[in-house]
């Protein structure tokens, strides 16, 4: 039908009202492409048209049709004769004729439209009702996940169900051991960056090698913990999430349940594992690197040497800051891995659902860790430890 | 372009995949019009075929023409024009999940028709209708539709735009026997009011007898064969005797102990 060619004339109507009836001479592409000239001159045709005599389309000039001439025509078509004008068509191929009684036939079921959006003023009201709704249901669905969740692990450690031990080892490679050099490296740098900072502050009252004291309590007991688990949540939180989800979309997970195979036992449960116990490793070794950044920054900015700097670590640094920290890292890992699993539960059938759900994982992942972490140094402050 | 001149010719077409050569010397051609259905057995590279035709493979060799031209010496903009002429429906259907139905059928339009929105969603509403989708499927989203509803709302989507030429992949598969003979049927007429060229792979003996004008058997990724439903039967390729004449094709009645 379309010749697709671009050299053909571009449509053209044109009137001649000398004879009995006007004729209106359709000539030219009237396909998609030229659409905006064909609705021009659509548009144009009942200013143009001076009398009301009957109409004659001829279509004999006519290169191309498609759909969209074909229903820009008939909708003229119709226009036309509900003025009360008698419609007659001549020329065109019978492929474009049978083309054009098909659009006039077609009838579209008048008033299906989209439901429509609640009034302007309202909508703040509904899209608060429902971010409530959410929260409660949410709320409901992290219980119980976790309570899913205590369930495979109390069975698989009392021996009524295998533990994956390949899996948890897999997702720890995963999870934990590719990501020890970019949680170093990060550390690394935002040690040496606070140190920078402490050392310049510090310098104004003379007392600057207080910023081993300084570096040695905040990354064992907050920093260092904190830049692993935000890591891991954008790591391996998007990561479990987009894989229980995109396993949603296809059916993988029921057709994990309808073998027996409990999907938190064989898919969430070493994850988790992996999250516990990779979390205290990395939040250590995060410490570490931190301290390494602190060291080197604290000998170019504040001329501390580093044998100076281990002797002053020593005193500054106790058992019960790094106690602080491990102790509270399991607990991060179980925040992110369970958001992670809630928003890959989460996922309806489309790709924009799959992604929203991934955001929505890594984004309330780190809001919650940083939270906890708040209130977790509210207790130790409260407790005195 | 004459009415039974090939619409669509593939020349000595190899694709490789490494060095394992999937397709290896294959030509025939589509003629105008007709609508030919390409079968082999799972591996035979019907499919990277398909791929290939539309230019989402490499070719290692041979050539692709498209009305007249060569496929892969054309310019860009010219490729653009000629990619628009035809309309592919996969064999999931590739409906964007983020869209609805008509979104899905308006997309192409908006992209290459100056058209405005009214205009647009009038046509891509007739799209609808046209394949036999209620209307009310206009405003569900792919994952709210039926496997069948998933095909139709696919195939409209790929006659957006007028094609020439419709590639289908394997169209009734998943279907229910009645989905599937309405949809042959829909293919038939559709050839039939539009005057399209169906390039289908199927692997459903009931499609090919009922819609297909000619059969080319892929085996190796070579012809096996290429001709009518008659010329087929009497081939004395041993593959193609057990695809039609085996027991799955006894209501067809062409089984040698058949009546």
């Amino acid at each position: 039908m379309s010749s697709g060619t671009a050299d053909a004339a571009p449509a053209r109507l044109d009137i001649d009202s000398t004879g009995e009836h006007t004729a209106l001479i359709l000539s030219g592409r009237w396909t998609g492409d030229a659409a905006r000239e064909i609705e021009r001159a659509i548009h144009q045709l009942d200013r143009r048209l001076s009398d009301t005599k009957d109409l004659r389309f001829d279509l004999a000039a006519i290169e191309d049709l498609d759909t969209v001439g074909a229903w820009l025509i008939v909708g003229a078509q119709n226009a036309a004769a509900a003025t009360g004008r008698k419609i007659e068509i001549t020329g065109g191929t019978p492929a474009q004729l049978a083309l054009l009684r098909r659009v006039a036939s077609t009838r579209l079921a008048p008033g299906i439209t989209p439901a429509k959006g609640l009034p302007f003023l309202i909508r703040p009201f509904d899209m608060l009702g429902r971010a409530v709704a959410e929260a409660v249901t949410d709320t409901v669905r992290l219980a119980t996940a976790f309570g899913e969740m205590l369930a495979v692990l109390v069975t698989s450690f009392s021996g009524r169900g295998h533990f994956r031990l390949t899996a948890f080892v897999n997702q720890f490679d995963l999870i934990v051991f590719r990501a020890v050099p970019i949680v170093m490296l990060i550390s690394l740098v935002v040690g040496a960056i606070i140190t920078q900072q402490t050392i310049l502050q510090l310098r104004n009252f003379g007392v600057s090698i207080y910023v081993v004291d300084l570096a040695a309590i905040l990354m064992l007991r907050e920093v260092g913990l904190l830049l692993a688990a935000i890591m891991v949540a954008g790591r391996s939180g998007s990561a479990i999430t987009a894989e229980i989800g995109s396993m949603r979309m296809r059916e993988e997970l029921d057709a994990l349940s309808v073998m027996g195979v409990d999907p938190y036992r064989a898919l969430v449960l070493p994850r988790m594992m992996a999250l516990i116990v990779g979390m205290p490793l990395l939040a250590f070794l995060a410490s570490l690197a931190g301290l390494a950044g602190a060291a080197i920054v604290a000998r170019v900015y504040g001329e501390i040497p580093l044998e100076v700097f281990l002797d002053r670590l020593r005193d500054a640094l106790s058992m019960r800051s790094l106690m602080v920290g491990m102790i509270k890292a399991p607990a991060m890992a179980f925040i992110i891995g369970l958001v992670a699993i809630n928003e890959g539960f989460k996922v309806k059938g489309s790709a924009e659902s799959l992604g929203r759900r991934t955001t929505a994982s890594v984004v309330r992942a780190i809001f919650l860790v940083i939270v906890a972490d708040g209130l977790f140094a509210v207790f130790f402050a409260a407790i005195g430890f | 372009m004459a009415e039974d001149s090939p619409i669509l010719e593939i020349d000595n077409l190899s694709v490789a995949f490494g060095p394992v050569r999937v397709i290896d010397g294959l030509s025939f051609s589509v003629k105008k019009g007709e609508i030919l259905g390409v079968i082999g057995p799972s591996g035979s590279g019907k499919s990277v075929t398909l791929r290939a035709i539309v230019g989402l493979l490499p070719m290692a060799g041979g050539a692709i023409k498209v009305f007249g031209k060569d496929y892969a010496a054309m310019k860009p903009a010219e490729r653009l024009r000629t990619e628009r002429r035809w309309g592919v429906l996969f064999q999931q259907g590739a409906l964007f999940s983020a869209l609805t139905v008509l979104e899905n059928i308006e997309f192409p339009m908006r992209e290459h028709f100056p058209v405005s929105p009214r205009i647009r969603r009038e046509v891509a509403r007739y799209k609808i209708d046209l394949v036999g989708l209620p209307a009310e499927a206009a405003y569900r989203y792919p994952s709210e539709l039926s496997g069948g509803m998933i095909k139709r709302a696919a195939l409209a989507r790929s006659l957006a735009l007028d094609p020439d030429i419709l590639f289908l992949d394997e169209p009734t598969a998943g279907l229910d026997p009645i989905g599937a003979a309405k949809f042959d049927e829909l293919v038939v007429a559709l050839r039939d009011t539009l005057g399209l060229t169906v390039y289908m792979v199927t692997h459903d003996l009931d499609t090919l007898a009922a819609s297909c004008d000619r059969i080319a058997a892929l085996g190796k990724g070579r012809l096996l064969a290429i001709g009518t439903m008659n010329e087929m039967l009497k081939s004395d390729d041993p593959w193609l005797n057990d695809y039609f004449k085996g027991p799955r094709a006894r209501h067809l009645g062409t089984t040698r102990d058949g009546k």
